[in-house]
C-alpha cells in the first residue's frame, strides 16, 4: 500500500496541493481524475519523489519512504512523466535494457536480458526493438516507455497522463496493457487520465481532486454518478451503461 | 562498426598523428627535438582530454549539445585570478613564478566557484537550464569586468604578463605543470570513469534518473567539481580555449554513433588528443606559425557552433 499523508506543495502562496491524504490499495489500479491544476500531477511526482513536498509524509509498504535507499524504491516504485523528450538517441532495446539499472547498473545479466525481452513482448515491440524511438510513432513511443518501466519489475507502477497524444486505438492498447498488468502480474498501478469515459471502464478506484484537494474517492462504480462528476467538473454529465459499463455523456 | 572497433581506429590515428608530430622535420637533431617535442605532446594530450572529458560530462548533466563549462563562467575566473595575483603581490610574486602554487589555488578557486553555483542554483525546485545560463553568463561578465579594472589600474610591465594569460598558447605550455596536472588528472579520469553508468542514465533527463533510482543531487554535485577540476587542469596549461570542447565533444558522438559513456569518455579523450596534435602540425608545416593554433580551432570550432546552432533550429 501506498499511504499519502497531508502532502502540501506550494508556489509561493498558491497552494497547488492542499493537504492530501490518500492511500492506494496494493493489486489494483487506481486512477486519478480532476480539471486541468487539480494537483494530479503534481501529487504523482511528490509520491513518486520526483518533487520535494512541502509538508507531508509517504510510507510505501508501511515504511517511510526515506528510509528506503535510492536502489531499494527504484526495485519497489516506478514513475513515468507525461513528457518523454530525449537528448539521446535510443532504440527500444536500449531504452527498455534501463529499465534493469536499478538491479545491475548498466551491465545486464542473463536474467536481465531475459525480462528486457519479456517486457518488450509484453508491450508487443518485437518488431520494431531495432528502431530507434525517433523512428516510432506517438503510440508506439509511449509503449516503449511502458515496456521499460515494466523491465523494472517494481510493484508499484506510476503513470502521468499515459494517454496522452494518443489516439483511440493507441490508448486502448496501453490502457489494456496496463489492466493485464494488474490482472496477470498482481502490479499496482496509479495512473492520471483526462478521459473519464478510460477511468471508468478500466480502473478500480477512482481518486477525483479539484483545487489541490481530494474531493471523492471510492470504487469506480460509485464515484462515476452524475452528481459527483457534477461537483468535480462544475458541468452536466449524463451516466449511461452501455455492456456493464459506465459511460459518461457530456460533449454537449 | 562495432564501438570497440571504432575507439580502436581513433587511437592508432591519434598514435601515427603523435608519431608524426614527433619526427616531421626533425633532421637528426633527437636530443633536442625530442624532449621538447615530448613534453608539449604530453600537455597536448591531457588538454584535449581533459577538456573532452569535461565537456562530454558536462553535456550530458545538463541534456544539451551546444554547452560547454565555459558558460558558467570558469574561464573568466581564472583570468580574475591571475589577475588579481599580479595585481595584488605583482608578476615577479612566488605564487605567481610557482607554477604548482598558482595552480592549486587556481583549481581550489575553480572548485569552491562550483560548488557554490550548485548550490545557489541547483538546489532550488526549478532547475531551469536558462536561468543557469544566464546567471553563468552574468557572473563571467562580471569577472571580465572586475580583471579589466585591475588591469587598468595595472603598471603597463605587470599588464603584460596578465596579457600573456589571456589568451591559450600551445607555444608556451606551463611544462612545469605537467607532472601535477597529470598526477591530478589520472586521479580525476579515474574517479569519473567508475560513474560512467551513471552517466548514461543522466543523460536520459532528471526525471527518468530519479526514476531509475540514481541518487541525482549528489551524483550531479560531484560530477560538476570533477568538471571544473579538469577545465582548471586544461586553462591552466594553457589559457582559456573557447570553441576546442565543442568541437571535440560533437565530432565524438557523430563518430561513435552510441549512448554509452564507456565508449564515448575514451572516444572523446583521443579526439582531443587528435585535434590539438593535428592542429599543432598543420600550425607548424602548414602555415609556418603564421597563425596559432588557438585561432585555428576557435575558428573551426566557432564555424562548427553556427552550424550546429542552425541545424538546431531546423530539427
Amino acid at each position: 500500500m501506498i499511504a499519502a499523508e497531508s502532502l502540501i506543495k506550494q508556489y509561493g502562496d498558491t497552494p497547488v496541493v492542499d493537504n492530501v491524504t490518500a492511500s492506494i490499495q496494493k493489486g489494483t489500479m487506481t486512477t486519478f481524475i480532476g480539471p486541468n491544476g487539480a494537483g494530479k500531477s503534481t501529487l504523482l511526482s511528490m509520491v513518486s519523489r520526483l518533487l520535494k513536498r512541502d509538508g507531508g509524509s509517504v510510507s510505501i509498504d508501511g515504511m517511510p519512504m526515506e528510509n528506503f535507499a535510492e536502489k531499494e524504491l527504484a526495485q519497489k516504485m516506478s514513475i513515468l512523466k507525461q513528457t518523454n523528450e530525449m537528448n539521446v538517441r535510443l532504440s527500444v532495446q536500449d531504452l527498455v535494457s534501463f529499465g534493469r539499472f536499478p538491479y545491475s547498473k548498466g551491465r545486464l545479466n542473463e536474467e536481465d536480458r531475459k525480462v528486457v525481452s519479456d517486457s518488450i513482448a509484453f508491450t508487443e515491440l518485437e518488431e520494431m526493438k531495432e528502431k530507434y524511438l525517433d523512428q516510432l510513432s506517438g503510440g508506439q513511443r509511449q509503449r516503449a516507455f511502458i515496456a521499460m518501466i515494466l523491465a523494472q519489475d517494481t510493484d508499484y507502477i506510476l503513470l502521468d497522463e499515459p494517454l496522452n497524444n494518443l489516439d483511440m486505438r493507441h490508448s486502448v492498447q496501453v490502457m489494456k496493457v496496463l489492466r493485464s498488468l494488474v490482472d496477470e502480474l498482481g502490479k499496482t498501478v496509479v495512473l492520471v487520465v483526462h478521459d473519464i469515459n478510460f477511468a471508468s471502464c478500466y480502473s478500480d478506484y477512482i481518486v477525483a481532486m479539484k483545487e489541490g484537494r481530494v474531493v471523492k474517492e471510492g470504487r469506480t462504480w460509485e464515484v462515476i454518478h452524475p452528481e459527483h462528476l457534477k461537483s468535480i467538473y462544475d458541468m452536466d454529465f449524463q451516466v449511461q451503461e452501455i455492456n456493464n459499463q459506465k459511460i459518461c455523456v457530456y460533449f454537449s | 562498426m562495432d564501438s570497440k572497433w571504432k575507439l580502436m581506429l581513433i587511437a592508432s590515428l591519434v598514435a601515427v598523428l603523435s608519431i608524426l608530430f614527433l619526427m616531421i622535420g626533425a633532421d637528426g637533431n633527437w636530443e633536442y627535438v625530442l624532449p621538447r617535442r615530448g613534453r608539449m605532446l604530453a600537455a597536448f594530450a591531457l588538454t584535449g582530454a581533459a577538456i573532452a572529458y569535461s565537456t562530454i560530462v558536462f553535456q550530458t548533466i545538463t541534456g544539451n549539445r551546444i554547452l560547454t563549462p565555459n558558460i558558467i563562467g570558469l574561464d573568466s575566473l581564472y583570468l580574475l585570478i591571475q589577475t588579481f595575483i599580479i595585481f595584488v603581490f605583482g608578476s615577479l610574486s612566488y605564487i605567481m613564478v610557482q607554477g604548482n602554487i598558482n595552480f592549486l589555488l587556481s583549481t581550489a578557486a575553480m572548485i569552491g566557484f562550483s560548488f557554490l553555483f550548485y548550490k545557489l542554483l541547483f538546489q532550488g525546485e526549478k532547475r531551469q537550464l536558462y536561468f543557469l545560463l544566464l546567471v553563468g553568463f552574468v557572473l563571467g561578465t562580471f569577472f571580465s569586468s572586475l580583471s579589466t579594472f585591475m588591469q587598468v589600474l595595472m603598471d603597463p610591465n605587470e599588464f603584460q604578463n596578465v596579457q600573456n594569460r589571456m589568451f591559450a598558447s600551445f607555444q608556451r605550455v606551463q611544462t612545469d605543470l605537467l607532472l601535477l596536472t597529470g598526477t591530478a588528472f589520472a586521479g580525476l579520469a579515474f574517479i569519473g570513469w567508475r560513474w560512467r553508468d551513471y552517466l548514461d542514465v543522466l543523460a536520459l533527463g532528471k526525471d527518468h534518473a530519479v526514476n531509475l533510482g540514481v541518487a541525482y543531487d549528489r551524483i550531479v554535485r560531484r560530477l560538476l567539481i570533477l568538471v571544473a577540476a579538469l577545465i582548471s587542469i586544461a586553462t591552466a596549461l594553457v589559457g582559456p580555449i573557447m570553441f576546442l570542447g565543442l568541437l571535440v565533444a560533437n565530432v565524438t558522438y557523430e563518430m561513435m554513433r552510441t549512448h554509452e559513456h564507456r565508449w564515448l569518455l575514451p572516444a572523446g579523450m583521443l579526439t582531443g588528443m587528435g585535434a590539438l596534435i593535428l592542429g599543432q602540425i598543420v600550425v607548424e608545416h602548414v602555415f609556418t606559425f603564421s597563425t596559432t593554433l588557438s585561432v585555428i580551432i576557435n575558428f573551426i570550432g566557432g564555424v562548427y557552433f553556427l552550424w550546429l546552432i542552425l541545424k538546431e533550429r531546423k530539427a
